[in-house]
């Protein structure tokens, strides 16, 4: 169904182009945007891009390590597509290491990204001096999501803090109803740790727990807080968390069964689908003890090592698209995210957008992602562990935090 | 003349083969050895020649989710080969009674076979799931004290793949079973009623030992789906709860993709292949020698 939409969509961009568009700047794009709203705001890149002469050929590849496995293989086997999508971070190293990568340092000058763009993305694109991929939009990954129907229904205020967070769960629970709506899949489950160590432990914590990997910190008894708050969270789950995907935990709280959802802004999508509005019908916020702890990743676009100059120059061109800050808005508009650019007019966002830009241009109440601080061979060991502490009652924090040191101190 | 022919057919014979062969051996014993290569490197999303010995054999050999995989594996193959086996037989012995609406009853058992697996896995996952399935079922019956949530229950949940894959394998198993059945001469089964001989014992002791050819064909067929056990996990549990229903082939294609590891997940395709050769190996020797001795 989504394959066939996206392959709709791609013929009727094919359809609409004029007949003198110009061949050399045909640009194919691979990324994993697909569902309705992602391909919504996809459109968004494809028209502008189009209209400034070019013809973008979408590749959607559902699923972001099929997408990402299938753009790869093509770069390695020589026959690169023009564009492909990464989350902001690390999934691109390899690559750079290997020179598989053009740099994008004229666009980069060009625009002096340093100014346009917030510090923790700029240094995530960047290596040794050079720029190897293009910002599109900001993505806030520790967000929580309130239905107001159903703090309502249980006598509850909408949090502000951690322990507020608490009182409100047991009221929610005491009215019946589920208070935190949760999948507990591997990914949901590293990331509600991750708003726990944001929020409890507070932003230099998270950056020293990904970034620096700090053994110390782990048998801290602040990180032990930390540890301690996330399995507090446990029993205020469902037993249906197991088997459930984080849109169906969303849909719970837009029907106001449950109380609270965490997840990134992408969530978002689901409510405006639903016609809810922020701030009427659900809340948003990120809670925190120690500053605000905003952790921020978002996508970029990178570009294959190209022989082809025509190619090159389709390359140049989509990546002046795709920096354009009012593109930027309009994508984000329907993404759900919030433009990458400092200097994009966020008026037109929502409540919950316009409090994230506000964040993202203040850079003591940002973290960057663990994309961004940690190598995926690291995040996905201590992933791993955090899913079995979730879900295995019989493991101890202390056992929990042992492995965790375990695997700090192991070479990757 | 006839000498002849017989060098020319076998000439041809062996051209007709040649693709065949030279596909066998670069793709299978070719990528074998790449494998076998990467493994002993340092590479990671890419693969590279950074000569590391057995590193990353030291390090599959003390991660949690590999153990917990190879204990998952060993569970499930068991428990799945005898279920299966067994379950299929006995719809097969049943339908071998002559009984009405057979090749009805046939189909019926034979139909989950024909879903994949991903299918499968969905459809056990939802009846399952005790706030969707079997267990709400119970509850909005009435029996509020019903408990069916295997699935959700990191010490259990390995049961529960083996009941979908049951479900989805013993129709095969039956209609293989069946064949066999159908393959054992008549005049047994009449010479067996002469001497009184109940229908139990005359299955258990002179027909089973003459369907050795079935059973074998039924349990090469259960074990190679054992060790390619995947998209079970992935759709029914994700591994999940926790990492209590990882299995191998999800760890290798985990860290081959989203994890960047190509290194650990090539390590942990050869202890498979390793592990597979150690067990077919025998197997495969005292099957030619039984061959052999029969010929000579």
């Amino acid at each position: 169904m989504i394959r066939k939409a996206s392959l709709a969509a791609c013929v009727a961009t094919l359809c609409a182009m004029s007949a003198g568009a110009q061949a050399q700047n045909r640009a194919e794009v691979i990324h994993w945007w697909t569902s309705a709203g992602e391909s919504a705001a996809l459109k968004v890149y494809a028209d502008a891009f189009n209209a400034a002469g070019g013809m973008w050929v979408d590749t959607a590849i559902a699923g972001g390590a099929n997408a990402r496995a299938a753009a790869i293989n093509r770069t390695v086997g020589g026959d690169p597509p023009t564009a492909m999508q990464f989350n902001t971070g690390k999934q691109f190293d390899d690559l750079v290491e290997n020179d598989l990568l053009s740099n994008v340092d004229a666009t980069a000058k060009a625009e002096n990204w340093p100014a346009v763009f917030p510090p923790a993305i700029v240094n995530a694109v960047t290596r040794q001096g050079h720029a190897y991929a293009v910002p599109v939009n900001i993505h806030g990954q520790n967000w929580f999501f309130f239905s107001t129907a159903a703090l309502a229904k249980a006598g509850a205020e909408q949090p502000t803090n951690w322990t507020e967070l608490f009182v409100a769960l047991d009221k929610l629970k005491a009215a019946g109803l589920v208070p935190l709506a949760f999948s507990s899949q591997k990914t949901w489950e590293r990331g509600l740790f991750s708003t726990v160590l944001a929020g409890a432990g507070g932003g230099d914590m998270f950056i020293r727990f990904w970034g620096k990997r700090d053994v110390a910190l782990v048998k801290s008894p602040e990180f032990r807080h930390v540890v301690d708050t996330f399995r507090r969270l446990r029993p205020y789950t469902d037993a249906g968390a197991t088997t459930r995907n984080w849109n169906d935990a969303t849909a719970m709280v837009i029907q106001g069964k449950a109380g609270m959802q965490v997840m990134g802004d992408w969530a978002k999508g689901e409510f405006t689908a639903a016609g809810q509005m922020p701030g009427r019908d659900y809340g948003c916020a990120v809670l925190s003890d120690r500053g605000v702890g905003y952790v921020l990743g978002g996508d970029v676009i990178a570009f294959p090592k190209t022989k082809n100059a025509d190619a090159a120059k389709a390359q140049l061109l989509l990546q002046k698209v795709l920096t354009d800050p009012a593109t930027q808005v309009a994508f984000s508009i329907k993404k759900g995210s919030i433009p990458a650019r400092l200097d994009a007019d966020g008026s037109t966002l929502d409540l919950c957008g316009r409090k994230a830009q506000a964040w993202v241009r203040d850079p003591a109440a940002q973290v960057p992602a663990t994309e961004l601080l940690s190598p995926p061979a690291v995040t996905g060991a201590i992933e791993d562990l955090v899913s079995q502490f979730w879900n295995d009652a019989n493991m101890t924090p202390e056992m929990f935090v042992s492995k965790v040191a375990a695997v700090f101190q192991q070479s990757f | 003349m006839p000498a002849r022919r017989r060098i020319g057919s076998r000439v041809s014979a062996q051209i007709a083969l040649a693709p065949a062969l030279l596909i066998a051996l670069v793709m299978y014993c070719g990528t074998t050895g790449w494998t076998l290569w990467i493994s002993l490197t340092s590479s990671r999303m890419l693969p590279n020649s950074v000569f590391v010995g057995t590193r990353q054999y030291d390090v599959l050999a003390v991660n949690d989710r590999w153990l917990a995989s190879i204990t998952n594996i060993a569970t499930f193959g068991v428990l799945f080969m005898i279920a299966a086996l067994a379950i299929g037989f006995l719809l097969a012995a049943l339908i071998d009674q002559k009984i009405r609406a057979e090749s009805l009853l046939r189909s019926v058992f034979l139909y989950p076979f024909s879903m994949s697996f991903i299918v499968t896995g969905l459809a056990w996952r939802w009846m399952l799931d005790p706030t969707l399935g079997i267990e709400k079922l119970l509850h909005d019956m009435g029996f509020a004290s019903a408990h069916f949530d295997w699935i959700i229950r990191p010490e259990r949940v390995i049961y529960t793949l083996v009941i979908a894959a049951v479900w989805h394998a013993a129709g095969l198993v039956m209609a293989i079973m069946l064949a066999g059945l159908r393959g054992v001469d008549r005049e047994i089964w009449s010479a067996a009623r002469i001497d009184g001989l109940p229908t139990w014992r005359v299955l258990v002791f002179i027909v089973i030992p003459m369907m050795r050819g079935s059973f074998a064909t039924a349990f090469v067929l259960l074990a190679t789906s054992v060790v390619r056990l995947y998209d079970l996990s992935v759709s029914m549990t994700n591994g999940g709860p926790g990492i209590s229903s990882e299995v191998p082939a999800k760890f290798v294609m985990d860290f081959l993709f989203e994890r960047g590891n190509l290194g650990l997940a090539t390590a942990a395709a050869t202890t498979m292949l390793v592990t597979i050769i150690a067990v077919v190996a025998p197997w495969y020797y005292w099957q030619t020698r039984q061959t052999r001795g029969a010929a000579a």
